[in-house]
């Protein structure tokens, strides 16, 4: 194993599958993301892979708010992700609650429910914004995992 | 002792392990690249699947609560073991394996191995989706080994051997050409591909039985299906194509039929859209039945 190390480190980078997740967004970023991943930006040649279970993912992306149902499914799904993994926040709302923010039916920011890597403001971003942010994850996936293994030793 | 050897270089170098999953990656990338550029978009560079596999190496692996550790490791290695072992049988140019009576018949069962892998796997993971998918897939084999079955029978039935290099041996006939109709009939079910994609049906039932795989065993999952690839279309050319020459001549057409038929099923995949189970079940008894019995009969005569 200790052979595949710097192929695995590698490959991390160049492979980041992703998950969806909308946590009462308006649907804005939701689009721009749709954009992202079809033929116009085509996030494939990266190498990044829309996944529709949250155990094959790498990186999770997360739009919207948390409103308050939301909170407990966006925190079920990270936890279900195996590591190394990294979040995405997609927008104004998951950053610092856009517009909503101060309002008691969410629970933004998203920071304080699970850890947050790469915001990406705007709103809704641009679909290259969000092609870098998922990139920027990905690089950030090794020292991730450096991380957890020094945590656990 | 030699046997031995030979063996050990076909499962592990060349068809197996090595030269198979180089070919298999070679093969997902196609599929994927194709598809996208029918899309209009670029595509992946032709690393991806490596790198995809390795990646998926070293992630954490989760197994759910409930599932038998041996279980959720042993299916993907059974069925990676399975697909090694049809790779080592097939007469490609360059096997060190002889052929041997009957390996037709191991030939057959073996390829059912990761189906069988997939269902079990479905069916154990406690996933719902998992056990749609697994539900959907048991129903599908009945109908897409029909055609499959009928086509490799007929075949042998022509030859009058279930001996792998006597197929390949045998001088090109109709029944080939009708044969070679009902086998790829049924490709694109076994392999999980639209139309048929019904069992993996993505984003629709999740990741069919694969909801609750990662990390290593979705690794050695992912690679058994670019075998399968590699298999099916080898399979494909090395019995339904008669033997034009021999040596590198040989060799170079294996790869070129091979890659034909990924491209033809990319095209296909690409250009339709998922149908459901009953529709697919109607198409492989009705229109599989005619090319199977055609084929049947043809053979008998």
């Amino acid at each position: 194993m200790k052979l595949l190390t710097p192929l695995i480190a590698r490959s991390r980078v160049k492979s980041p599958w992703v998950y969806c997740a909308n946590s009462g967004s308006c649907n804005g970023c939701d689009i721009e993301i749709a954009a992202a991943l079809s033929p116009r930006y085509d996030a494939e040649q990266t190498g990044a892979l829309r996944q529709g279970s949250p155990k094959h993912a790498d990186i999770l992306i997360v739009t919207g708010p948390v409103t308050l149902r939301a909170g407990a499914a966006i925190r079920d799904i990270y936890d279900q992700m195996p590591s190394p993994k990294a979040v995405v926040a997609v927008g104004s709302c998951p950053a610092s609650g856009g517009v909503f923010s101060g309002s008691p039916t969410v629970e933004a920011p998203l920071g304080d429910i699970i850890p947050v890597d790469v915001y990406v403001p705007g709103c809704p971003p641009r679909p290259q914004e969000i092609l870098r942010g998922v990139i920027q994850a990905a690089g950030k996936l090794n020292d991730k995992d450096r991380e957890r293994e020094e945590e656990q030793s | 002792m030699s046997d031995v050897l030979s063996y050990l270089v076909a499962l592990l170098l060349w068809p197996g392990l090595a030269g198979g999953a180089l070919l298999g990656w070679l093969f997902l990338w196609l599929q994927r690249k194709l598809t996208a550029r029918m899309q209009r978009r670029f595509g992946p560079p032709f690393y991806q699947p490596f790198y995809d596999f390795f990646k998926l190496l070293g992630k954490q692996t989760v197994i759910p609560r409930g599932v038998n550790p041996l279980l959720f490791y042993g299916l993907p290695t059974a069925s990676l073991a399975a697909m090694l072992c049809v790779l080592a049988l097939m007469p490609v140019p360059g096997n060190p394996v002889h052929s041997f009576a009957g390996d037709l018949i191991v030939l057959i069962y073996l390829l059912e191995v990761p189906a069988l892998c997939d269902v079990l796997a479905g069916f154990s993971s406690r996933s719902l989706y998992g056990q749609v998918s697994a539900a959907r897939e048991t129903l599908l084999s009945l109908g897409y080994n029909l055609p499959f079955l009928a086509a490799l029978i007929a075949l042998a039935l022509q030859v009058g051997s279930f001996r792998l290099d006597d197929l390949v041996n045998a001088p090109l006939s109709l029944v080939h050409v009708l044969a070679a109709a009902a086998f790829l009939l049924a490709v694109p079910a076994r392999l999980k591909s639209n139309p048929f994609s019904i069992a993996n049906a993505e984003q629709e039932i999740l990741a069919g039985v694969h909801t609750e795989y990662n990390g290593a065993p979705l690794a050695l999952f992912e690679l058994t299906h670019g075998l399968e690839l590699v298999a099916l279309a080898g399979l494909f050319t090395l019995v339904i194509m008669p033997a034009l020459s021999s040596g590198l001549a040989e060799l170079a057409i294996y790869l070129l039929i091979s890659t034909a038929s990924v491209i033809a099923l990319s095209v296909l995949a690409a250009g339709t859209a998922r149908i459901k189970v009953q529709q697919a079940m109607r198409f492989y008894w009705r229109w599989g039945l005619v090319a199977a019995l055609i084929a049947l009969v043809a053979a008998w005569l």
